[in-house]
């Protein structure tokens, strides 16, 4: 009896080594322009060519500006950093690079999914925390340092520990206007940020089951915010509706093959976890953090906890951390005023999230003391929002379109949050200085953020 | 890589937990296309003011404290996968980092640039806490080949564990890429096989 973990890293096991790890083969490795260049430099020094091109997809996303993608980046080191990637795509002949302005370019997570790159079954690595994304379509994906970059660049292999398996079942329905970013940060809050460290997790239960892929993915994608390796969800037919027909998903006969195989991606009744936990979706309100980690979450109505119901050890951080979000222990944070609004980064920066913040938008106005940032994820993404209508609406409603990239979400480009300014964020990270030198960050899902975009404070957007 | 055998050093202690990789490098100084140069910019928004001074209240700005090993609060390292936390711990001079607890991906990426990370005890971890800010100057001693952490200054003794395979490579300084690329040919036939 296996579990969904168990099987698919089996099926890629290339030797295991004496006393140490397992040499795992990489089915798709995703690449971008921060982690990447000394990966490069290292097959250089070594002599090395890149030993499956094919398997590696290119994108520039995390240091790229969001607007005037067009002309020549300003900031020099910044486009230092995109030509020498443009260049190791080239000296390597990589088939796949997607460099700004092409119509596959946008965050890693994003273009993977949506252009069929990811697939169920597959092994998945890219050096970014956030690959655990892909995890939702019933793969193993998981972030990487950059010497394994290299090392996925030189062999197509990577050497791993096996980690350790943990199921977390959602019993029931989702409250209304309670979204996969809630249950996430639910989750992580329950968990801290340490909790599934030295884990895999599985998501299951009748939550996730009604979930689409796009929600799917913001689970999964937070995985890595409670110390998780990766998470991961079986197909079904949800799964296999979205990859069928994308660009580089498998078509025809090898098409009918692979549906075959993939129907087999589940754990098996019985197949024991190192860990299993247990929520029920009814508790699960709207959240939003208070604090500086993702596990400093707490439903948008409720009060930040008090010094006494932190045990001691944590207290000089917990302290720490209010004063840096300007803070009191004990307080409620509904109605706070807030300076920025950033949909996107590759959390909630998919079509569906557009879709549920242009909803709630839709006939109101955006507050005057609010500078609102909606990043699209991916030029694909954005080329929605205006077929569905959704440009409109925004407009309307007093916002503007940015162009794709990771932009405020690590704020390596000029989308930084000016210190001691409350920005609401669709992202994952609210670290101090995270959003840039000084910024306060408090964490929330597409429709809180959409909610605080209108009235300029934190706001139950069930009311 | 270099060799990681046996180390009495004294310590820089930070007793602040969930240190996360954007605290320990910036992201806005991951724009270098080398690996030189980040430990200057380690912890550089504790360490340096607005205008690029030195903080004074921060421990790597306080002459009382040196050495080559880092101990650090419970859960350090977690957040991204940048291996630049990596090499910033490493190009500001730290060999080891001691905590009760460290992120997944960090620890890897130590690992891969010679920089042991040592688990220790809750206990253990509160008595270095302790001695240090009695005396700055107290030692700890890592000793690979036997896995073990002396705190010299209480005399208590505490092993660690260490993967076998991991333990080889830095004792001797060899990387994992070397170890894959002798391998190429399972590589190869594992290939074949899927087709
Ligand atoms: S959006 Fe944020 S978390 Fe996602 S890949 Fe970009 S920087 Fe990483």
């Amino acid at each position: 009896m296996k579990t969904l973990f168990d099987k698919i890293w089996d099926a890629h096991v290339v030797s295991a080594v004496e006393n140490g790890p397992t040499q795992l083969y990489i089915d798709r490795h995703f690449c971008h322009e921060v982690t990447s260049p000394q990966a490069f430099n290292g097959l250089r020094a070594r002599g090395l060519k890149v030993f499956r091109p094919e398997k590696t997809t290119m994108t520039a996303d995390h240091n790229t500006p969001t607007i005037n993608q067009d002309q020549p980046v300003k900031d020099p080191i910044s486009r230092n950093q995109l030509d020498t990637f443009a260049k190791n795509a080239a000296d390597f002949n990589m088939p796949l690079f997607f460099p700004l302005g092409h119509q596959k370019n946008g965050v890693v997570h994003i273009i993977g999914p949506e252009n069929g790159f990811t697939q169920p079954g597959m092994t998945i690595v890219c050096g970014d925390s956030h690959t655990s994304t892909h995890g939702a379509f019933g793969a193993i994906a998981f972030g990487i340092g950059t010497s394994e970059v290299e090392m996925v660049l030189a062999t197509q292999c990577i050497l791993q520990s096996r980690p350790k398996t943990m199921r977390i079942t959602f019993n029931g329905k989702l409250n209304e206007g309670v979204t996969a970013k809630d249950l996430a940060l639910y989750m992580i809050s329950k968990q801290t940020t340490g909790g599934a460290t030295g884990y895999f997790v599985e998501y299951a239960g009748e939550a996730i089951r009604n979930m689409s892929m796009e929600e799917r993915m913001t689970v999964c994608n937070l995985s890595i915010e409670m110390g998780a390796r990766g998470g991961m969800i079986a197909p079904d037919e949800t799964t296999f509706a979205y990859v069928e027909g994308r660009e580089f998903a498998p078509k025809g006969e090898e098409w009918d093959e692979k549906l075959a195989y993939w129907k087999t991606l589940k754990s098996d009744e019985g197949a024991k976890f190192d860990k299993e936990f247990v929520y029920e979706s009814a508790d699960i309100q709207p959240m939003i953090t208070y604090g500086t980690n993702p596990g400093m979450g707490m439903g948008i109505t409720d009060s930040i906890p008090t010094l006494d119901q932190i045990d001691e050890a944590g207290q000089i951080s917990f302290k720490k951390s209010l004063d840096y979000m300007g803070f009191e222990a004990g307080e409620k944070l509904e109605g706070k005023s807030i300076d920025y609004v950033f949909l996107g980064s590759c959390t909630n920066g998919r079509i569906e999230d557009f879709r549920v913040f242009a909803n709630y938008v839709k006939g109101k106005k955006k507050a005057d003391n609010v500078i609102a940032w909606l990043v699209p994820g991916s030029w694909m993404v954005e080329k929605q929002i205006r077929e569905e209508g959704l440009f409109e609406i925004l407009s309307e409603a007093g916002f503007e379109l940015r162009q794709p990239g990771c932009s405020a979400c690590l704020a390596m480009n000029d989308d930084k949050v000016p210190a001691g300014k409350y920005a609401v964020s669709t992202s994952n990270r609210n670290f101090e200085g995270r959003q840039g030198p000084g910024a306060r960050t408090i964490l929330a899902g597409p429709l809180v953020a959409a909610a605080a975009a209108v009235t300029g404070k934190i706001t139950d957007p069930r009311v | 890589m270099e060799k990681f055998i046996k180390l009495t050093s004294t310590v820089v202690p930070l007793p602040i937990e969930n240190v996360d990789t954007d605290q320990i490098i910036p992201a806005r100084f991951l724009k270098a296309t080398d690996k030189n140069g980040f430990g200057d910019n380690l912890f550089a928004d504790w360490r340096y003011n607005k205008d690029g001074s030195p903080k004074t209240d921060f421990v790597l700005n306080n002459p009382k404290y040196s050495g080559s090993i880092l101990v650090a609060g419970k859960n350090f390292g977690s957040g991204s996968s940048r291996e630049h936390a990596a090499w910033a711990i490493d190009g500001y001079g730290f060999k080891v980092v001691v905590s009760s607890f460290f992120a997944d991906i960090f620890q890897n990426n130590a690992l891969n640039n010679g920089v042991l990370p040592v688990v220790v005890s809750a206990d253990f971890l509160a008595g270095i806490f302790l001695n240090v800010n009695e005396n700055s100057k107290m030692t700890l001693t890592v000793d690979l080949e036997n896995q073990t952490i002396t705190n010299n200054a209480n005399g208590k003794t505490e092993s660690f564990a260490i993967n076998a395979y991991k333990k080889e490579c830095l004792l001797n300084g060899l990387d994992d890429i070397d170890y894959l690329l002798s391998k190429k040919d399972l590589i190869e036939a594992y290939e074949t096989s899927l087709k």
